[in-house]
This record gives C-alpha cells, sequence and structure tokens, in this order.
C-alpha cells in the first residue's frame, strides 16, 4: 500500500514537473555518420513573403488577379515585430513598398537571397553529406552549397551568398556573409545593403518539423541585429519531390515585352 | 549578348586550341572502377567538384574516318602543334586582342583542367557521329527555321532558350562541357545524388530510392531524373522532357540514360546513351571523362545579368526605327 501510494506521489510530480517546466528536448536522428539527420523537403507555411512583419489581409497590386491575388494575412516572423531601421532607411522601406511592382526582384525571378528563399512559398531540399550541405530550393532553381569544413572565405558577392556551416549540438548553424544588395525580405519591400550577415539556427524540433532562426545584422540598414523565426515542415508525401521552377519565362514580357517588334 | 561572345570565345579556343600544358596521356578504353571511397552509408562515393571540360569534339572529325582512339605518340604531337597555337598572338586590332584578355577569367583553356582520353570523339562506335536525322524530324527542323527567318530579333520568344537563361545546352541531360566553366559538384545524401552545373546554376536532385517517374503530363525542361545503383556505377533514367528542350533537335519523347562510375580517386567515367525514336533512327552514346578539381562552383547569376537580351532587342528596335518599318 505504502509503494502504491509513493510511486502515485511520484507521478503526480513527474506530470507537474513535465507541464510546468520546459518541454525534454526533441534528439534528432542520426545521420550514417552521426550528425543530425536534416534531409528532406521542406517549406515554411506562413506568409512572411508577403511581409515579414504582422500584417491583416489586403487586396493585391493586381485587381485583375481578385480575391487570387490578395495577400494573405499574418502574424509575423519578426522577433517583437519590429524591424529596427535607420531612420533615413524607414523612408526607403516606404518608397520601395510603394514602387513594388517595378523593384520587387520576386517578380523578375532574381534569386532570393537568404533567408528569403526560406520562406518562398515553395519547398526546399536539404541534401546532406559529410563534407557539405547542399540546399536545393524550387524557386528560380536557386541553390547554395554550405561547407561543413573549415571556414573559407567568399570570393566574390553573390545573390544567394558565401554560407559556413557548423553544428552546435543538434543545431545546424549557418554563417551567411557576402550576399548583395538586390535582394529583399519579402514583397513588403524590407530590404537590406551588401553589409548584409545572417546567421542561420536549424533545429529539429520533431521527426517532421524544424525550428528555423535567423539573426539579422546589417549596420548600415538597421541600428542593431534582428531577430526572425519560424518553423518549417517537411513535405511527408511519399512521392514529394522538387519540380522545375524555371520562372525566367514568366518575368520575360514584364523585362522585355517593350522592347517586342511593334507592327 | 557577353554571353554569346563569351561561348563563342570559348568555342573558338576550344578549336583553335589544345590547351598548352595540359597533358593527355593514358586513357584505358576500359573501364576501371574504384573500390576504396563509399559515403558514410555505403554509397559508391561520386562526391567532389569535377569538370568535363575537354578538347576531344563530340564528333569525330570527316578525316578520321573510324578511327576512334589516338596513339599516345599522335596526342603528344597534337598537343605540341595547339600549344604553338595557343602561344601566338591575337592579331592585333582584333575583337580577341581588344576585348579580351583570355588569361583573365579561367577564359583561356589554359587554365582548364582537362580529363585524360584518346578518344577522337565523345560518341563512342565506328561512325563517331550524332546519327542522321529522321526524314520527320528534318521537316521539322525546317518547318522551325522557316518559320523564325525575319523574325529572329523580334522578341525574347524567338531567341534561343540559352540567350533567355532558361536552359543551356550543355545541361542536359545529357551533361555535355559547358564551352567555360565546365564544372560541376556531386553531392550524396541518403536516398539521393544532387548535381549542381555551374553552368547555369540547376540542380539536378535524383532520387535513388526506386520510385516511378513522374505522371506523363508533368514535363520539364531538364526531364524528370531516377537513379539507381549497379554495383559502383550509377545509372539515371530520365524522361518527361518537354519538346521545347530540344536537345540536338530531339522531341518529348527523348529518353536518357547515363552512367557514373568512379574509375580513380580523380576521375569519374561518364557515359550517356540518348535515344528519339521521331529523331534518330538509333540511340547513340558518348563517354566524358570528368577530372576532380580545387575549386568551389561559383554562382552563374546568368538571368540576373542578362544585359544581352536587352542589348539584342534594343538594337534591334533601333533598326527597325533607321529602316522606318516602324
Amino acid at each position: 500500500m505504502r509503494n502504491r501510494f509513493r510511486s502515485s506521489i511520484f507521478v503526480a510530480v513527474a506530470v507537474l514537473s513535465t507541464a510546468v517546466g520546459q518541454t525534454p528536448a526533441y534528439k534528432a536522428p542520426r545521420t550514417a555518420d552521426g550528425k543530425p539527420n536534416l534531409n528532406g523537403i521542406w517549406q515554411a507555411l506562413n506568409s512572411a513573403n508577403w511581409d515579414i512583419q504582422g500584417h491583416a489581409a489586403a487586396a493585391g497590386p493586381l485587381f485583375q488577379l481578385g480575391a487570387a491575388g490578395a495577400e494573405p494575412p499574418g502574424l509575423g516572423v519578426v522577433e517583437g515585430d519590429e524591424i529596427p531601421y535607420l531612420p533615413a532607411m524607414a523612408a526607403k522601406k516606404k518608397e520601395n513598398y510603394a514602387n513594388r511592382m517595378k523593384l520587387d526582384p520576386e517578380l523578375k525571378c532574381y534569386m532570393p537571397g537568404v533567408p528569403r528563399a526560406t520562406y518562398m512559398p515553395l519547398p526546399f531540399q536539404i541534401v546532406q553529406s559529410q563534407q557539405n550541405i547542399m540546399l536545393a530550393y524550387e524557386y528560380a532553381g536557386a541553390v547554395r552549397v554550405v561547407n561543413m569544413g573549415a571556414p573559407t572565405k567568399s570570393p566574390a558577392d553573390s545573390w544567394m551568398g558565401w554560407s559556413n556551416g557548423h553544428w552546435e549540438g543538434d543545431t545546424l548553424v549557418i554563417d551567411v556573409t557576402s550576399q548583395n544588395e538586390d535582394t529583399w525580405f519579402d514583397r513588403s519591400g524590407n530590404f537590406h545593403s551588401d553589409s548584409l550577415h545572417v546567421v542561420e539556427r536549424y533545429t529539429p524540433r520533431s521527426a517532421d518539423t524544424l525550428n528555423y532562426e535567423a539573426t539579422i545584422e546589417d549596420s548600415k540598414v538597421f541600428s542593431r541585429p534582428w531577430k526572425i523565426s519560424m518553423p518549417l515542415y517537411r513535405h511527408v508525401e511519399k512521392n514529394a519531390q522538387l519540380l522545375e521552377f524555371k520562372c525566367v519565362e514568366f518575368a520575360e514580357e514584364l523585362l522585355y515585352g517593350h522592347l517586342r517588334k511593334k507592327n | 549578348m557577353s554571353h554569346r561572345f563569351l561561348t563563342s570565345i570559348a568555342v573558338g579556343l576550344l578549336a583553335a586550341a589544345l590547351a598548352a600544358g595540359q597533358a593527355l596521356t593514358s586513357a584505358a578504353p576500359a573501364v576501371k572502377t574504384s573500390t576504396s571511397a563509399r559515403t558514410a552509408d555505403g554509397q559508391p562515393n561520386l562526391q567532389g567538384v569535377w569538370s568535363n571540360a575537354t578538347n576531344t569534339p563530340l564528333e569525330r572529325p570527316q578525316n578520321l574516318g573510324a578511327k576512334e582512339f589516338y596513339t599516345e605518340a599522335e596526342i603528344a604531337e597534337n598537343e605540341k602543334r595547339a600549344s604553338q597555337r595557343a602561344a601566338a598572338p591575337d592579331r592585333a586590332g582584333t575583337v580577341a586582342d581588344v576585348h579580351y584578355d583570355v588569361s583573365q577569367f579561367g577564359l583561356d583553356r589554359g587554365h582548364a583542367t582537362l580529363a585524360k582520353s584518346l578518344r577522337t570523339s565523345l560518341i563512342v562506335g565506328p561512325e563517331g557521329k550524332v546519327p542522321p536525322l529522321l526524314p520527320e524530324a528534318q521537316k521539322r527542323v525546317a518547318d522551325r527555321a522557316a518559320a523564325a527567318k525575319g523574325h529572329q530579333f523580334d522578341s525574347y520568344e524567338n531567341r534561343a532558350l540559352s540567350e533567355r537563361c532558361i536552359l543551356w545546352p550543355n545541361e542536359g541531360p545529357p551533361m555535355l562541357p559547358a564551352g567555360y566553366n565546365a564544372d560541376l559538384q556531386i553531392v550524396q545524401g541518403p536516398g539521393y545524388v544532387a548535381i549542381l552545373q555551374e553552368m547555369i546554376h540547376d540542380v539536378r536532385v535524383i532520387p535513388t530510392d526506386g520510385r516511378p517517374h513522374l505522371p506523363q503530363n508533368v514535363r520539364q525542361f531538364m526531364g524528370d531524373s531516377r537513379g539507381h545503383w549497379e554495383g559502383n556505377t550509377l545509372v539515371v533514367d530520365t524522361t518527361n522532357f518537354t519538346d521545347r528542350t530540344a536537345f540536338r533537335n530531339s522531341t518529348e519523347k527523348l529518353h536518357v540514360v547515363e552512367r557514373f562510375t568512379r574509375a580513380d580517386d580523380n576521375t569519374i567515367l561518364y557515359e550517356f546513351t540518348a535515344e528519339d525514336p521521331a529523331t534518330w533512327a538509333q540511340p547513340w552514346s558518348a563517354q566524358i571523362p570528368m577530372t576532380k578539381i580545387d575549386s568551389p562552383i561559383y554562382e552563374y547569376a546568368c538571368h540576373e545579368a542578362n544585359y544581352g537580351m536587352r542589348n539584342i532587342l534594343s538594337g534591334a528596335r533601333s533598326d527597325d526605327r533607321e529602316k522606318g518599318s516602324n
């Protein structure tokens, strides 16, 4: 009797402490070389590509698209929901938004840069080997190969930047530098300069979800570093695969239509 | 336009020069395999950055007849003549002389690491050529050319897929050497082999888990690739092409089988067979050795920097105005 009593007290305490304290950390399955296994096809399920800050639904810029062109609402992915623009830069963001039909690099099918590539409304695939990790994005066939060896220096600025990675426990940490100034964070005109420095953290949180965090630093545009975070979801369909989204031809009329021969 | 210029320069160099200082020594026609290299999960290891640059033409020069291999002595002689040609300065005042310092930007073939081969053409067999086009294919090509005539500069749609930065002819499959930056990186994860070609930054993420091809109605410029291992060889089967892919005038019936075999630490032997019953009477095959290079893949932002398209079209519109046709 005493034993039973004691064990039921023990169970009650255990339940209580789990409920009050932190959820026990999820431990990811391992690859053959003992690293957390992040292989898979992943996608963000949010409206950050429209606006990384919290926003209500709104009409889209083209009435012809009707409800299909509307901006879906979202709670935002920015920690504290505030982007610390330097005063002059906040004005430029507004200008970008006003001129987004001309300026948004997404409309032109330009590679999206980091972190925007992560939360485009299309999947990306992680192919993980011992030496490096490839991140292949469906959008525009953008890609980067993360060097997991000793960090190397970027040879030149590029659209998708230069990625050096390492493991911190179960978390894949990627340091991204050397991105050009031509990508945006979203369709709302949130932008950066060529001094952008992004540190990404991919942490397994269950068999089919990752937590994604990116710390964004750019002293030419922001007064302090700031952070975005969101879960990423695995495509669990048995036949899931990246398909071609070669968007160049969807953007050509916009880019070159005015140069068409007139009859 | 700049792409076209660079390409023509590179092609010119290809034709003009067997790269100086690159030894094209021995190559056994038989496939050797290296079993030492395995990935952590036991797959044959094809990983690394590879170059498929070569001085061997796809099709055999006419004067060589059915001769499939050079001798070591002939290769040495070819190489000597090529290095003499390469050493000759560009003629003063020519485009090559004024616009390009080919010793920069890796445009000089002498900078490329080339795999060793004694082959007289990449295409194997006594013919050494792409089979002649079937009559229906000839008609297709002629009809297309007739429709395009006089309209080549009307709009972006009239330009080649490569100029539009949609698909380059080297990308395949089958993957052929690009005129320059003929580099690719292979990364293997469990159940996948991913191939990133520098030209023009497309990745083929190839499942090796035995799943079926995409449904017939889902077609892609680069088709749909499925891989499996046969011993140490990765075999990749690709279907579901578009009719616009037009690999050497092929249709959407194009079917490509590629084989990747790690011959030694520094070499992958890449072989392919292409068939299309609407284009060629029989399948044809080629072998391209790939050699390991010590260099990253750079980002080739073709479309993002495609000033050429704008310049070509605005030049044509300017011509229209001068001719008063506008």
